[in-house]
């Protein structure tokens, strides 16, 4: 299993090169690498719907008890061949998209990385693996949302998009922390043994609220809707795949994935069907007066991912084994839909739905896969979407919680969808040619092979689903905790059901969708809810098909309520980051107001308040000092350095309180040296030697010295100082008195040799018991400089432009 | 450019040169002496790094630059990259990310090999860059 991640980011890793020497071929060689993970997952299928699972795991922080869990289930696998099969389609499609464009090799590198992150959520076993993947997923996206980084509205979508999620990411990690603590394991796998605990907790609310916060904003749920139909900025290969099928979807998936553990409660249902249900209509709706196809497409996913987490919500086993159903369907009929659309921009130049029509003609292919996906989408047997969204009636009947709420919200959006659904498959290929920007032709074979293979498969599987389909979801509602028993009774049902299907379907289509509806509706009696299903469905599709026919009309009607958006979410979030930038600018113009003095009075405050109070209110009063035993030469370096610093405190000059300053630290080295510290003794040398000189460097440029400070505040500062002093002195006086207690010392003393193999104990724990440490040190070593590189070279850049201009 | 006229010194500038090669031979030393004696890699940077400015001060920018040959900051890039390798070292043969890994060869002058001096060689670099990195820019500023 790390192998297909590994190859995943050795392609990523590639791309940019391969990209250049392959040119528009790249999209062929690059989807190889999606292709293995496909072929990986589909040689593991059969045992994993036998409900086996495969397990790989690499310690990672041992120290922390993390490790890089890898776990392939029923769950995983049906995420995975979604992110793999899009994964091959989405780089083929991407290069034929872009075409020679300079950037292609950076879309490229990050998509491929994109599907490793997105793999990693889905195959992470461990919390922590999730959430670093599940972060990694976030970053590819900004990166891929702001692709056109020269617009500013895609600059701006991606950051929305990245703070949106990257805001629910936090507040997940603080829940999965949270979660694992009371669970007391990281392993997902092992924390549905725990539900128990974990629901019978007091902080059960607290976690399930986090983790639902995190989930909603990445599958864009309300009210964090908003993000999603923004990311549309990115390239359509990018949306089809990232806000689609895949990324988005993970959301859905970490409900799944949590249901076992945190589901079933009351809060479960309720929250999850409200918001799903209203994410559901609420998407459907604001799809319908979209005019660009990609935000329709873009809404649409929205009202999708609110069924998905209704459906979780329900909670029970056909409500599951539905919610897995519809992850594949929605992917296979969605992805194609998008990829549809990205043809019509790509050879008409527009997306706009009012310009366009009658390109059956000339695009015939793209019309008939445009055709099969919305078909799908609007569940007309044979297709596959008909055979998931009779999984879906049923199980929403089953709805104990918000029932009503659920049944009328999912019979609305069924009418929009279908009108939708009519509008990206009918309008722009039947209706009467309109003039479009470019002169339209048929798209060339790579932009839609992994469309039509994709719709295809749909209409391949939607007659034989029962057999072929529905085992692989079987398995993954087992693990989203789907009861094995109440699983077996619903395949027989949903076998008999399609078996009708089947035959009838192979004689005539119009036969077999009456033959299917009938079966829909023994089926919706069987669970006595809604036995009237033919007839509604009908009803649906010709409400559906009837709002399209007074679009304009309808749209007109309803056209003063649109300014209600203003008080959206999206405003909420507008605010929220205009109201964070101004109070940031503010706290920033008073902490850091350019004056050094300022930084240095406020550091030095908080020091002796925060570390102070602490040291005086838990400790015994100091002890007495003990016998002091200063040398006569120890005595004379003190008083050198005491002298200086009153020197330094007093100089006009700064070049002598430089010098002052460069003897104060002469003196420390010396004490270090006389105490036994060779190795402090010679840094602090150096690092005098060195300050001096960059001091002299800089207060060479400095204007004359001045005083700026009036008497009174000067006082305020020799007080400050004083305390200051005050408070080392104790400090030091403390510790040299009592605190040699340390048990890091001998620790280190002893271990030196042993473990780091070394003598000199400062230098072992510097590069290898504090290694990580160092490692940070000096990466913060290098940013610094690459900071005063860019200030210093900004300013000469300013000088040498004023200069021109004089 | 960047010459300092009030600092132009015969003597500094005749004695950094014969210092240079002593200083940098000596920062070599505290580096690979560092694990059992004082000395290390940062204090070892710190050194090589002032021969290089004591060069810059005495003479010129471009004087230090061109005997640096290398772009400071390249030298930092470089350091954190041999820092990090050597953590991943640790990390690939199988034991937790800044995991000490032994070969166990020892060479006369310098002692058991290993990825904790490795790492040492990294901070060299990295504090060789980061110092070189200020301290021509602050110069250089100066037209």
């Amino acid at each position: 299993m790390f192998a297909i991640l590994a190859t995943l980011a050795l392609a990523a890793f590639l791309a940019p090169s391969l990209t250049r020497w392959a040119g528009r071929r790249c999209g062929w060689i690059l989807a190889l690498a999606p292709g293995a993970a496909l072929a990986y997952l589909v040689s593991r299928l059969p045992a994993v719907i036998d409900g086996e699972t495969f397990d790989a795991t690499v310690s990672w922080v041992p120290a922390l008890d993390v490790s890089l869990d890898l776990r392939l289930d029923g769950l995983s696998m049906v995420f995975g061949l979604l992110i793999t099969a899009m994964g091959v389609a989405t780089m083929i499609y991407a290069a034929a998209y872009i075409g020679d464009d300079q950037r292609l090799g950076r879309l490229n590198a990050t998509l491929l990385a994109f599907m490793l992150a997105m793999l990693g959520v889905v195959l992470a076993d461990d919390v922590i693996t999730l959430f670093v993947a599940w972060e990694l997923t976030g970053i590819t996206s900004y990166l891929l949302i702001g692709y056109d980084n020269h617009k500013f509205q895609a600059r701006r979508a991606a950051l929305q998009a990245l703070l949106v999620t990257g805001l629910g990411g936090l507040v997940l990690l603080v829940g999965l922390t949270m979660l694992s603590w009371i669970a007391g394991t990281t392993q997902m796998s092992a924390m549905s043994a725990a539900a128990g605990s974990v629901q019978g907790s007091p902080l059960y609310g607290v976690v399930l609220a986090m983790v639902l916060v995190g989930a909603f904003t990445k599958s864009a749920q309300f009210p964090f809707h908003f993000w999603l139909p923004g990311a549309m900025a990115a390239p359509t290969p990018v949306s089809a795949f990232l806000h689609s099928a895949t990324m988005v979807k993970a959301g859905v998936y970490l409900l799944a994935r949590m249901q076992p553990v945190l589901g079933g409660t009351e809060a479960w249902h309720t929250t999850l069907g409200v918001v799903g249900a209203t994410t559901m209509l609420l998407g459907a709706v604001m799809a319908f007066p979209q005019r660009d196809l990609k935000k329709i497409l873009a809404y649409t996913t929205v009202s999708a991912l609110g069924m998905l987490t209704m459906l979780i919500g329900i909670g029970t086993s056909a409500a599951l084994v539905a919610a897995m159903a519809y992850v594949v369907v929605h992917a296979l009929y969605k992805g194609p839909l998008f990829h549809v659309a990205g043809i019509i921009d790509h050879e008409t130049g527009t997306r706009e739905l009012s310009s366009l029509g009658g390109l059956r003609r000339t695009m015939p292919i793209t019309a008939a896969i445009a055709a099969m996906a919305a078909l799908s989408m609007a569940a007309v047997p044979p297709l596959l979407g008909a055979y998931a969204k009779q999984l879906v009636h049923a199980a929403e009947g089953e709805a104990t919680a918000a029932a009503g709420y659920i049944y009328w919200t999912a019979l609305a959006t069924g009418i929009v969808t279908t009108s939708v659904a009519v509008m990206l498959a009918v309008l722009p290929f039947w209706r009467a040619g309109r003039e479009t920007p470019k002169q339209p032709h048929e798209a060339p074979i790579s932009l839609w092979l992994g469309a039509g293979l994709l719709a295809t498969l749909a209409l391949l599987l939607g007659p034989v689903a029962g057999t072929t389909f529905r085992p692989l979801v079987d398995a993954a509602a087992r693990v989203a905790g789907a009861s094995p028993s109440e699983l077996h009774e619903e395949t027989s049902l949903g076998l008999a059901s399609t078996s009708h299907a089947a035959e009838p379907a192979s004689a005539g289509a119009l036969e077999g969708a009456a033959d299917q509806a009938h079966a829909d509706a023994d089926h919706g009696a069987e669970h006595g809810e809604h036995g009237s299903g033919t007839l509604l469905k009908l009803v649906t599709i010709a409400t559906g098909v009837l709002l399209v026919w007074r679009r304009d009309a309808l749209l007109a009607a309803v056209a003063p309520v649109g300014g209600l958006a203003r008080f959206g979410p999206e405003a909420v979030y507008r605010l929220s980051v205009i109201g964070l930038k101004s109070f940031s600018g503010v706290l920033t113009r008073f902490i850091q107001n350019g004056y050094l003095r300022s930084y240095i009075f406020v550091v030095l405050l908080a020091t002796i308040v925060l570390a102070g109070y602490p040291l005086f209110s838990d400790r015994a009063p100091l002890p007495p000092l003990a016998v002091l035993d200063i040398r006569l030469y120890e005595g004379l370096i003190v008083m050198a350095m005491l002298m200086a610093t009153l020197f330094a405190t007093g100089t006009d000059s700064r070049l002598a309180a430089v010098v002052a300053l460069g003897l104060i630290g002469i003196g420390v080295a010396i004490n270090f040296m006389i105490m036994g510290g060779p190795d402090l003794a010679m840094t602090q040398l150096a690092i005098e030697t060195l300050s001096v000189l960059l001091f002299v460097f800089i207060l060479h440029r400095l204007p004359r010295f001045e005083h700026f400070t009036s008497l009174a505040e000067r006082r305020r500062d020799l007080v400050l100082s004083l305390m200051v002093g005050a408070f080392f002195t104790s400090l030091v006086w403390g510790i040299a008195t009592e605190g040699g207690e340390s048990a890091l010392s001998p620790y280190f003393a002893e271990h030196s040799l042993s473990e780091g193999k070394g003598h000199n104990v400062v230098n072992v724990i510097l590069v290898d018991f504090r290694g990580l440490d160092t490692m940070g040190e000096i990466t913060v070593l290098a940013v610094a400089a690459l900071g005063v590189f860019g200030l210093m070279r900004l300013n000469l850049d300013k000088e040498k432009k004023n200069g021109k201009v004089a | 450019m960047a010459r300092w006229p009030e600092m132009e010194s015969v003597i500094l500038s005749r004695a950094t040169r014969l210092m240079m090669p002593v200083l940098i031979v000596f920062s070599v030393f505290l580096l690979l002496r560092g694990h059992n004696a004082p000395g290390g890699g940062f204090v070892g940077g710190l050194i090589a790094s002032t021969a290089f400015a004591l060069l810059a001060i005495s003479d010129s920018v471009d004087v230090a630059r061109q005997t640096l040959r290398i772009e400071p900051r390249r030298v930092m890039g470089f350091g954190l990259l041999v820092a990090l390798s050597a953590g991943l070292i640790g990390l690939l043969s199988g034991g937790s990310f800044f995991e000490g890994v032994w070969p166990g060869i020892k060479l006369p002058v310098i002692g058991k090999l290993g990825t904790p001096m490795l790492f040492d060689i990294g901070v060299f670099f990295v504090v060789v860059g980061f110092t070189l990195t200020v301290v021509f820019t602050l110069l250089t500023e100066e037209d």
